[in-house]
Parts: C-alpha cells; structure tokens; sequence
C-alpha cells in the first residue's frame, strides 16, 4: 500500500462541496460532506473525462458539471444516464487539520 | 411497447423500461445502422478529431442482457391505430400495446435552387463523416447559419486549420435564445480564432459545380467555399404521426404526461411540443440532449402508468473552443437582467420574471466555469424562486445559500 498523500487543509474546502487535487500525474476529488466527513473519488467524471470538482456537491451525491452525470462520492455508485461506469474512490483521514488521502 | 427513433430519447426509454421493471417485449426501431449514439459530439470532439468515432449510447451486450430488441436500418412507414400495429419499411409489422414516437427532427433545408454535392447538413454519424474528410488546412468552409450547430462547427473546421467564414442573415450570431452579451464573447472568440463572420445579409443565390460553391449574398459579397455546411435549424419529424391522424403543433403534439392525442401513442425529445409547467404551460419543442434523455425516461415511465407530468427546466450546453456556454430555462421569458462575474471572464447572465421569480440564467466562460453556478440557478428557476437581485449579482453571496431560502 502506498503512502499518505496531503491534499489540502481541512478548511480549503467548505461543507457540501468539493475540491480539486492533482499529483503524481494524476487527478482527484476530494469532497466534504454535509455532516463534515472527508472523501476522495478520481477527479474525472467516466462519462467524458470532465473534472468532477467543478461540478455541485448535494448530500452525498457529485454532479459532473457537463452532462449531470451522478455518483455517490462516498461509494462512487454510478447513479444512472449517462453516467454506467462507477468512480473509484480512495481512503482519506484528516490529521492536525491536514486532509490526507491514500492514492493506490 | 415499440419505439419508434434509436437515438438518445428512444434508445433511453428502451433501457428506463427495463430499470423500471417491465419485462415485456421492448423493441427498438431505428433508420441507421448504428447502435444508439450520443450526437453532441458530432459537431464538437469528434468532428475535430483525427478519426472521428462513433460514441454509442449501448452496446450490443447490454442491448441482449436486457433483451431489448434493436432493428436497425429500417424505418417506420405507417401506425394502424385501430390495430396498435406498426408497418416497417423492409415489409414487417410490429404490434404494440403501447408506442412512443422518439423520431427526432432533420435539419431545416434550405430553400433554394442552386444546392449540389458540396452543400452539406449535419444531422447523423455519415453526415459527419463527410464533412470531417473537407476540414483541413488549405479548404475554405463557409457556414450557412450562425446557430449552435454551424458555430461549433466553424470552431472544429478551424482547430483542423480550414478557413471559415460564417453568414447569418439575422444583425448577429445566436439570435434565438442566447442573450446579445453572451453571443458577443461568442463573436469575438471566433473572430479571434480567425472566423469571417458575416451577419445581417441573407444569400441571394448559391452556385454548386460540384468543385467548389459559390455563394452570392445580397449586400454583394460572394464567398467561394470547397464545401457549404448548412446549419439554419431544424423540423420535427412528424410524417409518420400526421399520417396516423395525431395531432400536429410545431412538432407531435403532447400533453404534460407526453400522450399525444391516441392514448396508447406517446412522443419524446426533439419530434414534440409539450406544455412546459414551469412557464405556466407554455408550449415549446426543445432540441437538447438533455430534453431527449429526461422525456425518454419520463416517456417510459408514462407507458407504464407513472401518470407523471414533464417538471423539468430547460437546460443547453455548447462548446466552442476553450469556451462553453450553459443555459438554464428560456431566456426570453426575462424582463430583468442581471449579471454576476465570476472571474477569468466568466460571467453569468440571471433572467428574471415582471414578478420577481428567476426564469432563466445563461452563462458563459472557459472550461466548466458556469456549470455550477447554472445548475444551482436550474434548480431555483425550477422551485419558481424569488431571489434578491442584489444576491444574485454579488459574487460574495453563495448561489447555493439562496436554495435554503
């Protein structure tokens, strides 16, 4: 298993709503949800390579910002047209403030 | 249950029929023979491709798993109302309990003498095709229309290095539903991108050799092209419901719930006009991918007795260039303007009601600057919400704090 990677401090992103990360060549998103947990998902949408995080957080769903593709960003469960193919989704743990995710 | 038109309305309401638990016969009937494709791309990413691909909607596998049955290269040429049978071209007859008309619309022709090989629409997969083997560097494109179609053409001509000049006959570009200062940042990128664009002068006459077109406009000018790409908008199809006796309004005519005037025929997507609830039933025929996919599902749901009427909003996407452009709802039924700047020139334009209620927002910006400030707007526009001007127009005021309200 590889290491913990910081994204971001937990204050960089508001409650319901979500946040870019790139590293390693590679793109995330990070979410906070309504009762203030963390999550990570890839920050592509499956459907056609958007970034998710310009799309809307609302309760545990990502809308992607293109085409309202829907994924639960908790579990990364593709929630119909257009989107089929789920998100992949990755451990996260927020420490002395600092959200940190486990990239694999 | 057989639908009529495999496109994005009629190949989503296939497989909505099947999520929602029908197991009947679901036959799916299509004039091309191809599966089920999304065709946005057609004048966006794939036209500006190396090798333009199809991007089905299903795939042949998820077709047989859910035992929907796709027939394709074959069209509908006639409904036996009294029998609930649909006569195909290639001589067959499929009877039906119930039917949905998912036949879409065909580009608007353009009226006139003088059109040949070179004079070209854009509506399916082989139309795409040939006009991507034009666009590359030394051919010169003209665009007969300076709608969505012909813009985000001209945009995918230029990225493969064609030049291109744009005629509308309309004072500017986007004149139907996209506000004047959102169709100027459009303007402007295509200028800047070396577009000739030539508004408010019609064609007078068109000259097709077969080599090259000419084309002569009012004021004078004549443009000679190695190819014409007519974009000048585009008509339901509804023959196949007009021979049947359905009733006709700028498209099948529906009610809320998508019935036509037979009670076992339904009609979806860009083929029907519909009352739009969230504009006191205003009736409009939307060609969007969006409507197509959402009346699809709601179609489906209605041929097995859901009994639900359309609440959706309008919504619209366009991309051209770095630029995408989001619409919420019909910007016409605005009185007051209001803008909101969101920085790196994007910028979103909020429509509001005599009233006071939010009708519309359009935006416009790089990348997905706008999608989700339009889609919090999409939803109060939905919920026929009041919202201060004042919030709306400062960037310090969270669009999605006004949801609360």
């Amino acid at each position: 298993m590889s290491d913990w990677v910081e994204a971001c401090a937990a204050d960089d992103i508001d409650e319901e709503d979500v946040m870019r990360f790139d590293h390693g060549g590679r793109t995330f998103a990070i979410y906070r949800s309504p009762d203030d947990e963390f999550f990570a998902t890839d920050g592509l949408c499956t459907h056609e390579k958007v970034h998710l995080a310009d799309g809307l957080v609302m309760d545990d769903i990502i809308e992607c910002p293109k085409h309202n593709g829907r994924f639960n960003y908790k579990t990364g469960a593709a929630r119909g047209a257009p989107v089929c193919v789920n998100l992949r989704t990755y451990p996260v743990k927020v420490d002395a403030g600092k959200v940190l995710i486990q990239i694999g | 249950m057989v639908i009529i038109g495999a496109g994005e309305c009629g190949g989503r309401a296939a497989f909505a029929l099947r999520d929602l638990g029908y197991d009947g016969l679901v036959t799916l009937v299509g004039d091309e023979p191809h599966l089920p494709y999304e065709r946005p791309p057609l004048s966006k990413e794939a036209m500006a491709s190396d090798a333009p691909e199809i991007k089905a909607i299903v795939s042949d596998d998820l077709l047989a798993e859910k035992s929907i049955r796709h027939l394709h290269s074959v069209r509908a040429v006639a409904i036996d109302r009294a029998a609930h049978e649909v006569r195909l071209s290639d001589g067959s007859s499929l009877s039906y309990d119930k039917l949905l008309l998912a036949t879409g619309s065909t580009p608007r022709k353009l009226p006139m003498p003088g059109l040949g090989p070179r004079c070209v629409y854009l509506r399916t997969f082989a139309d795409a095709l040939a006009i991507r083997a034009y666009l590359r560097p030394g051919n010169r494109v003209a665009v007969i229309g300076g709608g969505f179609i012909g813009l985000e053409l001209a945009a995918s001509a230029r990225k493969l290095g064609a030049s291109v000049t744009v005629i509308e006959a309309q004072p500017r570009i986007l004149m139907r539903g996209v506000p004047a200062e959102i169709a100027a940042v459009v303007h402007d990128a295509h200028v800047s991108e070396g577009v000739d664009i030539l508004c408010g002068d019609g064609i007078a006459a068109i000259a097709d050799d077969g080599k090259e077109v000419r084309v002569a406009l009012a004021g004078g000018r004549e443009i000679t092209a190695d190819l014409a790409i007519i974009g000048i908008g585009a008509v339901p199809v509804t023959g196949l419901a007009a021979e049947a006796g359905l009733a006709i309004d700028n498209g099948i005519s529906v009610d809320a719930q998508l019935l036509t005037s037979d009670p076992d025929i339904f009609a979806a997507g860009d083929c029907c006009s519909f009352p739009l609830a969230v504009y006191g039933g205003r009736r409009v025929r939307l060609e969007a991918w969006r409507n197509a996919q959402e009346q699809g599902a709601l179609a489906a749901r209605n041929m097995l007795g859901a009994g639900e009427a359309h609440a959706a909003v309008p919504w619209f996407w366009s991309d051209q260039y770095a630029l995408s452009l989001q619409i919420a709802g019909l910007s016409d039924e605005g009185k007051i303007t209001v803008r909101r700047d969101l920085g790196e020139g994007a910028f979103i334009l909020f429509h509001l009601a005599e009233d006071g209620r939010l009708v519309a927002a359009s935006g416009i910006g790089p990348g997905n600057a706008v999608a989700r400030d339009i889609r919090l707007a999409e939803m109060l526009i939905a919920r026929r919400a009041t919202p201060a001007p004042e919030a709306l127009g400062s960037q310090a005021v969270k669009l999605k704090s006004l949801l609360a309200v």
